[in-house]
């Protein structure tokens, strides 16, 4: 007897010659981009020094050319962008709100114990 | 209810059974869901990373001081090879996205051809990052010093070049009047980390293993600048000390006869960067990444003795590639966020 309680899915996402090609230069295009980003990032931490006046902007653009590459990464080559609505948020969510907030707090009452430690010894 | 008939599925919900209601498969749900905890991991990683180094403000290394070498090149290339890294493993992403997109138009071929391309990229990597270790456990050529105050600074400028040594007292496999041209820098820095070192004021005399005491040739260290880095009783956290005064507190300390005055590179006790944790997140962080890509390195292996085999063509379909392939976007993922907030920021 055939089963009939078995389903996948996805298995079958099969595409032509004619969506592939157009598949291909999205990845280049990608490609591309996340090389720009990284060339960027390099050449503003080697112009840019840490004790100017400039650095927390640059600070601030990195996290975000970062966010930038990761969104690129998980969208277009993981393919969570093609994925259904449900599913992006189940995976991306916990991040969105946890990671974010966690960042806040860690960071804060890092240089909080820090200025702690500075004014009254370890 | 226990005891009555399960009643008839509805299939009109998504979630009334039967169907996929996140349409895919149960394999890809479940490797993102492994990388939803994995990343869980690496964010705590790099969180804790993150606390301890807006703790330990000024004193924490920059990144683009700490690696500015170059294989064969030498120092000034700020962040670089960690770059090229970053482009190596990008590129790998893209000849292993290429390697899916083959396995949708069941192109046997063309998925062998990107996954090996993508195995390569692979080693690459990991192969950089075993450079990268050796040369951050090796350390600089001035190390770091600790000053007769008892703080700690880092040391800037252009490391003269020792020429040779020459023998002054014989000792067990050197003779007297003997000059040595080899292996000059490790037996120089052995006895500097060791206290083994002394200058008569016209040059500095420093014994080596065998007992014997040689006189240094070296050309003269320039624009020596220290950069506290531990507070001590005269010089506080980020001090710069430059010209004559760097030349005179930085000779005071090597040449004190004093064991562990000077540090040199890095292990898990201390590391001549910045703070002791600096050297434990980064042997931690990378090395904890590093495993990762090599993990995924095998992976990829035995997916490609699959296609090899032909076992995915036979099934009608790819998708253990693009199982695999998920896996190794992650490490690439992580890569991104290591690359900015360990080396960047």
């Amino acid at each position: 007897m055939e089963r009939d309680d078995i389903i996948e899915y996805s298995l079958y996402t099969h595409h032509d010659d004619e969506q592939g090609k157009k598949l291909r230069k999205k990845i280049w295009m990608v490609t591309l981009l996340l090389t720009l980003v990284t060339v960027v990032e390099v050449f503003l931490g080697a112009m840019i020094k840490q004790d100017s006046a400039a650095w927390p902007y640059v600070k601030l653009t990195f996290i975000i050319l970062t966010l930038l590459k990761a969104g690129y990464i998980i969208l277009s080559f993981m393919h969570l962008g093609d994925e259904k609505k449900a599913m992006k948020y189940v995976i991306l969510a916990p991040y969105i709100v946890f990671i974010i907030y966690l960042i806040f707090i860690a960071l804060t009452e890092g240089a909080y114990v820090g200025n702690a430690v500075n004014s009254y010894g370890a | 209810m226990a005891g009555h008939a399960s009643n008839e599925l509805s299939t009109e919900s998504p979630w009334g059974g039967k169907v996929s209601p996140f349409s895919t498969s149960y394999g890809k749900l479940m490797m993102w869901f492994f990388l939803v905890s994995d990343a869980l991991t690496f964010g705590g990683l790099l969180i804790a990373y993150g606390f301890t180094r807006h703790s330990a403000q000024d004193a924490w290394p920059i990144g683009e001081e700490t690696f500015n070498s170059m294989p064969f090149l030498g120092h000034g290339y700020p962040l670089l090879y960690v770059a090229l890294m970053t482009f190596i493993l990008i590129v790998s992403s893209v000849t292993m996205v290429l390697a899916v997109e083959a396995g949708h138009r069941m192109d046997k071929k063309g998925v062998i051809k990107w996954l090996a391309l993508t195995i390569v990229g692979g080693f690459f990597f990991v192969g950089s990052q075993a450079w990268e270790w050796s040369h951050f456990i090796h350390g600089s050529e001035f190390g770091k010093v600790e000053l007769a105050d008892g703080s700690q600074a880092i040391v800037k400028g252009h490391f003269g070049e020792i020429k040779s040594f020459k023998v002054e007292t014989a000792g067990a496999h050197h003779k007297k009047g003997e000059v040595i041209k080899e292996d000059l820098l490790h037996a120089y820095q052995h006895a500097m980390s060791a206290g083994q070192i002394k200058h008569d004021g016209k040059s500095a005399l420093l014994t080596l293993h065998d007992g014997s005491i040689v006189s240094v040739q070296k050309e003269a260290d320039e624009h020596l600048e220290l950069v506290i880095k531990t507070n001590g009783d005269k010089y506080k956290i980020g001090n710069k000390i430059e010209g004559k005064e760097a030349l005179n507190i930085y000779g005071e300390a090597v040449y004190s006869g004093e064991k562990n005055r000077v540090i040199y590179g890095a292990n898990l006790e201390q590391n001549e960067y910045g703070p002791q944790q600096y050297g434990q997140f980064f042997f931690f962080i990378t090395g904890f990444h590093g495993f990762h890509v090599f993990s995924g390195v095998i992976i990829n292996i035995i997916i490609l003795m699959g296609v090899i085999k032909g076992t995915y063509h036979k099934r009608g379909h790819y998708e253990m590639v693009e199982k695999t392939g998920l896996y190794w976007h992650f490490v690439d993922l992580v890569w991104v966020f290591v690359f900015t907030f360990f080396y960047l920021v």
